[in-house]
């Protein structure tokens, strides 16, 4: 054994070793990551194959005679559909408002905390506890807040004299949609304040002092300064963030569950509905479906527009 | 001049404590409705604390209902994911830092590829697979899909610890006749503790918050998790706000124990990896 190992460190007498330690040498990687590649091959690359599948099959789990070919069907129902139109619009206004908020306010609270200040560590653990509460908890306790009977929102709005009388905004068909969205803003500010924050305590702290001995003020050391030291950091995150949104339903479904009539559903809690209301697991691939090549489009354009940017430098 | 400066002082502790209030509000309220005794949570509906408290609503909560059965089965699914995802991405992280291999390309491009696309486009097929083997509405189900969803990230994030510790440690052991597995399991696995906490946590808390997944997976009561149980008891008794509530204050305890634990090495970890990288 002894002489096995030394002989593989020694690395010139390597082909002399016998051929059943050669091949056990080789196959050490992958046997190594055969349990992870195994458990990821099944449960999520076969599915998404016959995800794929399933959008061209009529498959309703409660009709044990559907399950045949149909071909390009549920795509002209889908072209058809108002509710997916909407659901398309509402995930655009949910995307952007979210991601456009958290990071605005992310950013800010950043700065914040990049100050030195008596008590930094108690606050930055505080302010970073959204980040721990689990998703359906965070929508569910942003949803008792809006009720009336039991949260103080609609009568603070109604003293503000914002609201006519203390209701739900949850179940009004216009503004619906801000709830789930407040609640995915309060949810995800601290990502993108942590993420920032660590960038911006990357920035060598003498840039500073020299600019400011030359006269610098504070705007103009953060817009020459800090911005161009974060701006990759911002770009990735918010990329990253935009898709990892668009995707993201689970406040939706538990605060308004896409209602009222629709009103606020977003494409993936659509899919969710048409699979775990409907049991329509063919509509609901076709719909994925879509979802993906519009994500893929998406991921395509920045991949180009970064290709662009790079090569007018 | 310094009229400004502690104007600006003031201005920045302000904001930083508009923060907190907005951070904490949400978490607060649920707290103190769970205390209020039902008979005050109308009258006293909107008062910023109740003019008496009780534990009324997590002493039902914990006796009469279902609750302590959604918090044990969470717990099992979020513990067994956690220790099987750690398992399966200690070997895979480490093939992928210390070896290089023809196919690691390839490992490294599905694993990506996992977490760019929809996971609500796997409700439906994964209901499908998992129904004729008897695995839907059962823990085990949801232990198998959890744990495929969590591997990929697992793997990255202890490869990054794998690639902090110098190779030469376990070249000196297989000098010293151990094999390479060995060596592994004897000198690397231990030094990398830190890490195997901080995936362990990372994985029980995703799997203690997903919900899609188990809303389609599980309907009875018996296997139901802590989300599940939460929304269908929201969705049947829907006024009884504190019991909810007093769920909700339960839910929310082993995401803040891990948080509380971690959130120190949060923003540091960060930094070490920018400045790394």
């Amino acid at each position: 054994m002894a002489s096995h190992a030394a002989a593989r460190n020694g690395g010139a007498r390597r082909d002399q070793r016998p051929l059943k330690k050669r091949l056990a040498d080789a196959s050490a990687p992958y046997l190594y990551s055969a349990p992870a590649l195994i458990l990821i091959v099944t449960v999520m690359l076969v599915p998404l194959v016959l995800g794929i599948s399933y959008a061209f099959r009529d498959i309703q789990l409660l009709n044990p005679f559907s399950g045949g070919f149909i071909g390009l069907d549920h795509f002209k129902t889908l072209s058809q559909d108002q509710n997916f139109y909407r659901a398309l619009k509402n995930t655009l206004w949910w995307t952007g408002w979210s991601v456009l908020l958290q990071f605005v306010l992310g950013l800010i609270l950043a700065l914040l905390l990049d100050k030195p200040f008596a008590g930094r560590a108690i606050v930055q653990a505080l302010v970073f506890l959204p980040w721990a509460v689990p998703s359906f908890l965070a929508g569910l306790n942003w949803a008792w807040l809006f009720n009336p009977v039991v949260g103080p929102i609609p009568h603070w709005l109604f003293s503000l004299g914002l609201m006519s009388e203390p209701y739900n905004i949850l179940s009004d068909p216009q503004l619906s949609m801000w709830g789930p969205i407040i609640a995915n803003v309060w949810w995800g500010i601290p990502f993108f304040a942590i993420t920032l924050l660590a960038a911006l305590q990357a920035i060598p702290r003498d840039l500073y002092e020299a600019a400011s001995i030359d006269g610098a003020g504070p705007v103009q050391r953060f817009i020459s300064i800090t911005l161009p030291f974060l701006a990759p950091t911002i770009a990735i995150t918010v990329l990253l963030r935009t898709v990892w949104i668009s995707n993201f339903a689970d406040l939706i479904i538990v605060m308004t569950n896409g209602g009222p009539a629709d009103r606020s559903q977003i494409v993936a809690s659509y899919i969710f509905t048409q699979a775990f209301k409907r049991l329509d697991f063919g509509y609901a691939s076709a719909i994925a479906l879509v979802l993906l090549a519009l994500l893929i489009t998406y991921s395509m354009l920045i991949v180009i527009l970064r290709q662009w940017l790079l090569s007018k430098d | 001049m310094t009229g400004k400066r502690i104007a600006s002082i003031l201005a920045h502790r302000l904001a930083i404590l508009a923060y907190v209030v907005f951070a904490l509000f949400p978490l607060y309220w649920l707290l103190k409705v769970s205390v209020t005794p039902n008979k005050l949570l109308y009258s006293e509906g909107i008062r910023m604390w109740p003019s008496q408290t009780s534990f009324e609503h997590f002493d039902f909560v914990l006796k009469h209902s279902e609750f302590p059965t959604f918090f044990k089965n969470s717990l099992i699914v979020s513990g067994s994911t956690a220790i099987i995802v750690t398992v399966l991405a200690s070997l895979a992280g480490y093939a992928m830092s210390r070896f290089t291999f023809r196919g690691k390309y390839w490992i490294v491009t599905l694993m990506l590829l996992t977490q760019m696309f929809p996971l609500v486009m796997l409700v439906a097929p994964i209901f499908k697979m998992l129904s004729p083997l008897g695995l839907t509405n059962s823990l085990t189900g949801l232990v198998i899909v959890y744990t495929a969803f969590n591997v990929p990230f697992a793997t990255f994030l202890m490869q990054s610890f794998f690639d902090g510790i110098p190779k030469d440690l376990e070249e000196a052991a297989m000098i010293d006749g151990a094999t390479q597995f060995v060596a592994f399991r004897q000198i690397i696995l231990p030094l990398t503790l830190p890490g195997i906490a901080a995936t362990l946590g990372f994985v029980f808390t995703a799997a203690w918050s997903e919900l899609l997944f188990s809303l389609m997976l599980i309907s009875g009561n018996d296997s139901a998790t802590f989300p599940v149980g939460l929304l269908s008891f929201v969705s049947k008794f829907s006024v009884d706000f504190g019991q909810m509530m007093a769920a909700g204050v339960m839910a929310l305890i082993p995401a803040c124990l891990f948080f509380l634990l971690i959130q120190r090495y949060l923003v540091q970890g960060l930094t070490a990896g920018a400045v790394k990288g």
